[in-house]
């Protein structure tokens, strides 16, 4: 057996192991080892799997975890859905496609605090734009952030709003790799438009879906500050989330508890992510 | 013992003035962000700078509510605690576990000063004082518009069922009865934590027994009446159609200009009225949350916050000795003078003689012996912190004053447990 030898000589890596370790590695293994304990920032006492059975047995934890679920799921399945269309769209030549592409952009540029506080101005229940709007042509409207119902909904609206942007652009580099023969190929065969979409468009287009789908998937289980900013989970435990409980854990001292609701966000998003990603990379390669 | 205590003292004095000659001080202060501290601090210094002016403030703020608690919290944990901050009394400081992270300040000239419903709430478990009060007591209960009350032949309810009957008057009079603002969640507890006066006169050992395990919100009919106090003035629809969005500011600019009839709240909002709509002020007037019983009426007041100096800086002595000062009398008449929003809890620190309205509502409580009683996080360490969440579930109909409560009761045992408390 011939074992091969790096070429590089091991201090090579030094300077990224030690920043990898102190800053990745170290506060990993110290967070494991807090939520094993009692911890007030200034003792920390051992108490076992305590913070776990706590955490899991939260009267809100299971709102939290669904609303987490829909949240991630019904933006991610939005942003790629709307994001490829919009993609074709904007790649077709239509009529001012640069401008039109930086205004689909642009609100991906902008704070999320910023986005969060200027939506729950616009969507206040009596002055908000949005209502005296539709009361202008006659029509009531909701309590966008303050009926129980309807206030995650309008969360993940202005989340689609705000990541729409980024989704279109790895769809529009997507689409620019693919090779203009396949759809010349397509239409001497007589294809369709439709046909060449589902076709040709979405197969080829693949590796960029994977992409959308996982970063938005990723960025909707742990999404936190656009909750935060436009309804801090309320009202009551409405728009909760997991982010949004564990760090109300850490608001209220309970620093233990809600580092052990971290490691079990850590744990959800791999169990989530990591069969996805795999299942897609398999997929990719029966291609 | 005495002697060489005021030799120590003397000896420390001629240090610091020698070294007070060559340089001077700056000392940094971390305050909350309510424009009543700000007003208060800025009176206590400026007096303070005209008999010393060596020293000047570097004033630094900070959020208030649970994110402050963490900043707060933090900064001492790591040592970088300013040299004198605000923080409040009470249950939350004693979780800065103040023994060890805070400077013992019993040693001051003008610790006896310190009027001893307030030194029980900054005493640390070894009994030593830690905090020096800073602005006036609050009390908790309802801000109601006089005008309104005149304009209807409304009378200051003591019971109620006299309060919902006013409620009821004017809402059929096509206006606000009750500004309830969820767009700042804590505003929505006060009817359970107002209630509190209520609850400790027909049980006056609840709060032992809360902490000890042995009472629950749920299972005690005098204590859920805050609860369902909330339940029913929501299911009467008597709120501002904004209710789940407006915040504090809202809530009392309302009161205060005739646009909503009541709004529950801490006495503290008198300083934002007078800031904001400082014309209103001699209509914003001031009762106790009522109970069932007319003959038990009285008032829930919650301790004002305190200043404290870390256990460890780097102007530790000048610190304590702006300290001191802040315990005198004159000191306290000074912030009385700009903040005059309530009794203040230093020896003979009399009030202004002009004062708003709200507050001589409120005076006549503190004059009777029994009809106070300090808010119940004062009297046990336990609070939920999700309290505020569940009252605007209650508030919002989304959850029945029961459930609530018991839910509540659930909330609380995470606090009892970090707290390490026995018998949890």
């Amino acid at each position: 057996m011939i074992v091969q030898k790096s070429p590089y000589p091991y201090w090579f890596v030094m300077p990224a192991a030690v920043v990898f370790s102190v800053l990745f590695l170290a506060p990993t293994l110290a967070s494991l080892w807090f939520s094993l304990t009692r911890w007030d920032l200034f003792s920390a006492q051992f108490i076992g799997l305590e913070n776990y059975r706590q955490f899991l047995r939260e009267p809100f934890l299971i709102q939290g975890l669904i609303n987490t679920v829909i949240y991630a799921f019904a933006t991610s399945a939005t942003k790629s859905v709307f994001g490829l269309l919009l993609a074709v769209l904007l790649t077709s030549g239509i009529w001012a496609q640069g401008f039109l592409r930086a205004v689909i952009f642009f609100p991906v540029l902008v704070s999320t605090i910023g986005v969060g506080i200027t939506f729950s101005v616009l969507m206040h229940p009596t002055n908000g734009v949005i209502n005296v709007a539709l009361s202008a042509i006659g029509i009531p409207g909701p309590g966008w952030l303050t009926d129980p119902a309807l206030a995650l909904y309008s969360i993940i609206l202005v989340d689609f709003w705000k990541g729409l942007g980024l989704a279109t652009l790895i769809y529009i580099a997507g689409l620019a790799s693919i090779s203009p023969d396949y759809y010349e190929a397509a239409r001497i065969d007589g294809a369709t438009r439709t046909q060449m979409f589902f076709r040709v468009t979405v197969p080829l287009v693949r590796p960029a879906t994977v992409t959308v789908v996982t970063l938005s998937l990723i960025g909707g289980l742990r999404s936190f500050d656009l909750i935060w900013a436009m309804t801090r989970g309320g009202p009551g435990f409405s728009s909760d989330v997991l982010a949004s409980v564990i760090y109300k854990q850490y608001q209220a001292g309970f620093y233990g508890l809600s580092t052990a609701g971290n490691v079990i966000l850590f744990l959800l998003i791999g169990l989530i992510i990591l069969p996805m990603t795999a299942w897609f990379n398999r997929k990719e390669v029966d291609l | 013992m005495r002697m060489t205590m005021r030799t120590t003292l003397a000896s420390v004095l001629v240090a610091l003035m020698a070294s007070a000659a060559h340089a001077d001080v700056t000392l940094s202060v971390l305050l909350d962000t309510n424009s009543e501290t700000t007003a208060l601090f800025e009176a206590l210094s400026k007096s303070y700078q005209q008999k010393r002016p060596d020293v000047s403030f570097d004033v630094e703020s900070r959020p208030g509510g649970s994110e402050g608690d963490n900043l707060v919290k933090t900064r001492l944990a790591t040592g970088e605690m300013a040299d004198i901050f605000q923080y409040n009394s009470g249950s939350l400081f004693q979780a800065l576990k103040p023994e060890r992270t805070l400077a013992d300040l019993s040693g001051l000239g003008n610790a006896g000063n310190v009027t001893d419903i307030f030194r029980k709430v900054v005493t640390a478990p070894d009994g030593t004082l830690r905090g020096i009060p800073f602005g006036p007591a609050m009390g908790g209960g309802i801000f109601y518009n006089r005008k309104i009350y005149a304009d209807l032949g409304l009378q200051v309810p003591k019971t109620w069922a006299e309060f919902m009957a006013n409620n009821a008057k004017i809402k059929a009079a096509g206006k606000v009865a009750i500004a309830q603002t969820y767009g700042d969640t804590w505003t929505s507890q006060l009817f359970v934590l107002a209630d509190f006066y209520n609850v400790s006169t027909a049980l006056p050992d609840f709060a032992t027994k809360y902490t000890a395990n042995q009472v629950k919100y749920a299972t005690t009919p005098v204590a859920l009446r805050g609860f369902e106090h909330i339940e029913e003035v929501a299911k009467a629809g008597l709120f501002n159609p904004d209710f789940g969005a407006a915040r504090f500011g809202d809530g009392m600019r309302m009161v205060a200009t005739g646009q909503a009839a009541h709004f529950p709240m801490l006495t503290f909002g008198i300083g934002n009225v007078s800031q904001n709509n400082p014309e209103a002020l001699p209509d914003l007037g001031f009762f106790a949350q009522p109970g069932d019983d007319a003959t038990k009426n009285g008032l829930t007041i919650w301790m004002p916050s305190a200043l404290y100096a870390p256990a460890k800086s780097e102007n530790a002595a000048e610190a304590k000795k702006f300290l001191d000062w802040a315990a005198s009398r004159e000191a306290c008449e000074q912030m009385a003078a700009a903040v005059p929003s309530g009794p203040y809890l230093i020896k003979d620190c009399s009030l202004p003689k002009s004062i708003p309205q709200a507050v001589s509502d409120m005076l006549p409580y503190f004059e009777t012996a029994g009809r106070t009683a300090p808010a119940l996080e004062f009297l046990s360490p336990i609070k939920g912190p999700a309290l505020e969440q569940i009252t605007v579930e209650v508030g919002s109909g989304i959850r029945s004053a029961r459930d609530a409560a018991a839910l509540y009761d659930q909330d609380v045992q995470k606090q009892a447990k970090q707290l390490g408390l026995p018998n949890w």
